[in-house]
């Protein structure tokens, strides 16, 4: 069981982004990928999501062996791909327990409708646990919100609807330290043999409270470098252009 | 009690049915035949707007011919009976009337604690006759200045349904009161007429329904007219729901008057007739008045939402602030067509108009006409009008929650309404504005 990514080619309009992009995050993993700026993170989280400007002439997305490459964006999240945003969408009009459970009912079968007590109370606990006040429930999606409040939303978003694989882009941007430890206590409890994470940041910070199975470094469209937890730490401390110069070297 | 309106042989506004009327209506009330024989003659020197009248720009001129329609008689029984059963827009408002094709069907008065404090409120024929000072002092005194004179003096002409509302100084009724029209028979015509008096510190809350007992392809012609007075510090919030089918011909004239720190909220809600024309013709007359109007219209087929708006302000201090909102299906059209006024004296003046289209439709029309004349030098005003289609991106983030591409722009579409849905304070009110946006989409989305 994984998420296996197998030479993924990725364009906007005439610009390829992804260059035979391969990765497999098996279930049970917490994987993270680090990369500088347009290096196409940001790309490879809105291309599994299908993302229609995000034009796929290549290569496969396996989720647990089904290719989702050319589906809807509906079907790849009901087959269990969750992706926390880096910018999430403001809604206006749609309330989050109405935009929540409309997400939760696609997910049931024909006929079978929500059970609105049992929905609120999950809703509720679950915002207790990321402290999201309750009366944000009946607000319209990220309208006003502040950026750590959108991104405890899109958690939010993630404990409701239970995938089995989940793509954080940047969850911790624009996070004080406290937003960012309620989100990451928020994913730590997720964490199971069953599900299967991808961690994409710009900053180690965030692996000091999610801490990764595996560190890739993402350039040019590709994976270039493969470690454990430490080649974060290495990262940081030696900064991006270390990655240049020994790619440079190799190139040699 | 049955009376017959109008002979046989003519279907139409004729001289013949104008004496009808009177003697049948009004006979023991001079000063109102006096004003309707006014009107009527008005009504037959007006020309029936054309062209070149800059008020009907883009407007569908060949929709508004009056002719196949007549003054309404009474409903049957069995009509009667069913347009009572289908008036429950509200469950339990403090009070309620029903008219069938202008003849007054129930009414179900307010509480004696209501009355008890000096407040008025029953149909308007029966005010004409008991407090006849009273209502001849408001009676059609604001004058009209979007256009359909002609409508107006039809409507002056042969009204008879209608309520008048008196709020003494000070008296807060807090549940909606609610009024409901419906049209009946096919080539008839109602007036429906609304006159609230609401004076200092006053409070209230009301509602008109339009509706059709026929949802097919019954023609009936509308022309109802709405006044609000809010005196100084009054808080006076009024919707109407314009439902008839969508054959029909609709003329809604509403003007609202306010007076020192008052705050008017209005709302329209705007589903129904082949071609619905919305007249808003507001005046702040007192400083500190917050004025809101509201506009939230779903058009489909070849369905024409004719909106005009007038904001004017002559005392200083004052806001008002206009947002209408349009969704648009198939072929149909809407026309919005505001003006803000400011006054030399109107300093400090807070106006806003804006106007927002969804486009739901490549063969819709959305037509936007906006205007300001300011002649203070002190004033914050804005005016806006934007067309668009469902944001791609607010549709994609839904689907990327597993929301099928159909249900994601349903909810796109209703929460565009939202906006305006959500000022209804009455919960009951609200859920059933919203039920009826729904119906109105249908199968379509």
């Amino acid at each position: 069981m994984s998420l296996e990514i197998k030479n993924l080619n990725v364009n906007i309009g005439e610009k390829q982004i992804l260059r035979d992009f391969s990765l497999e995050v098996p279930a049970g993993q917490v994987h993270a990928i680090m990369g500088p700026n347009g290096t196409g993170k940001s790309t490879l989280a809105k291309a599994l999501a299908g993302h229609e400007d995000y034009e796929i002439s290549g290569g496969e997305a396996l989720l647990d062996g089904e290719n989702v490459v050319g589906m809807e964006p509906d079907e790849i999240a009901r087959l269990g791909l969750f992706v926390a945003f880096q910018y999430p969408v403001e809604i206006p009009g749609v309330t989050i327990a109405n935009f929540i459970r409309a997400a939760l009912q696609a997910r049931l079968p024909e006929g079978e409708k929500i059970v609105a007590t049992d929905y609120y109370k999950t809703l509720r606990a679950y915002m207790d646990e990321l402290k999201i006040d309750r009366a944000f429930s009946a607000r319209n999606v990220n309208e006003g919100f502040s950026g750590g409040e959108k991104k405890r939303c899109e958690i939010l978003q993630m404990k409701m609807l239970d995938p089995k694989y989940v793509i954080m882009d940047e969850t911790d941007s624009g996070l004080d330290i406290d937003a960012l430890k309620i989100v990451a206590e928020g994913v730590n409890n997720m964490r199971s043999p069953d599900r299967g994470f991808l961690v994409i940041t710009h900053y180690q910070r965030l692996l000091d409270y999610i801490v990764p199975d595996v560190v890739h470094i993402m350039w040019d469209g590709r994976i270039v470098k493969t470690g454990d937890k430490n080649l974060a730490l290495e990262m940081e401390e030696k900064g991006y252009d270390w990655v240049k110069e020994e790619l440079a070297t190799a190139g040699a | 009690m049955s009376v017959a309106t109008t002979t046989s042989d003519t279907e139409k506004f004729s001289e013949e049915n104008f004496r009808h009327h009177l003697d049948a209506f009004w006979l023991n009330v001079p000063w109102v035949q006096e004003l309707k024989q006014q009107n009527w003659k008005t009504y037959q020197e007006l020309p029936l707007p054309t062209r070149s009248d800059e008020r009907y720009r883009f407007s569908d001129l060949r929709k508004l011919k009056l002719d196949g329609y007549r003054p309404a008689q009474e409903p049957t029984e069995a009509q009667k009976a069913d347009a009572i059963a289908r008036s429950n827009l509200v469950g339990e408002p403090a009070g309620k009337v029903v008219f069938g094709d202008n003849f007054l069907l129930e009414f179900e008065g307010l509480s004696e604690e209501l009355k008890a404090k000096g407040v008025i409120w029953m149909p308007l024929q029966q005010a004409a006759i008991e407090h006849p000072e009273l209502v001849q002092k408001y009676f059609l005194e604001e004058e009209n200045q979007l256009g359909s004179e002609k409508l107006l003096a039809l409507h002056n002409a042969f009204f008879h349904g209608g309520s008048f509302l008196y709020v003494p100084k000070g008296v807060e009724i807090e549940q909606p009161i609610a009024a409901y029209y419906w049209s009946i028979e096919c080539g008839e015509a109602i007036f429906p007429h609304t006159l609230l008096v609401v004076e200092d510190n006053a409070k209230v809350d009301f509602v008109d329904y339009y509706g059709s007992l026929d949802t097919g392809c019954c023609s009936t012609l509308s022309c109802g007219v709405g006044t609000i007075y809010a005196g100084q510090g009054a808080q006076v919030f009024r919707k109407i729901v314009q439902n008839f089918n969508e054959e029909a011909l609709s003329f809604q004239l509403e003007a609202n008057i306010a007076d020192r720190d008052s705050q008017v909220k209005t709302i329209a809600v705007n589903l129904g007739s082949k071609y619905a024309r919305l007249q808003n013709h507001t005046r702040i007359v007192g400083p500190g008045a917050d004025v809101k109007m509201y506009g939230l219209t779903v058009s489909k087929d070849e369905q024409e939402f004719d909106q005009r708006t007038l904001q004017i302000h002559e005392a200083p201090h004052a806001v008002s602030d206009l947002l209408f909102k349009n969704a648009l299906l198939d072929s149909s059209r809407t026309i919005f067509s505001g003006l803000i006024k400011v006054a030399k004296d109107a300093q400090q003046t807070d106006a806003y108009q804006t106007n927002r289209n969804l486009l739901l439709s490549k063969t819709a029309e959305a037509n936007s006409l906006p205007g300001l004349e300011i002649e203070a030098n002190d004033v914050k005003c804005s005016h806006g009008a934007t067309t668009g289609q469902v944001d791609e991106s607010e549709l994609f983030y839904l689907m990327a929650r597993g929301i099928p591409r159909q249900t994601a722009y349903q909810l796109l579409v209703f929460g565009f309404f939202e906006e305006i849905v959500e000022k209804i304070s009455n919960e009951e009110l609200r859920e059933n504005v919203r039920k009826l946006v729904q119906a109105k989409f249908g199968n379509e989305m």
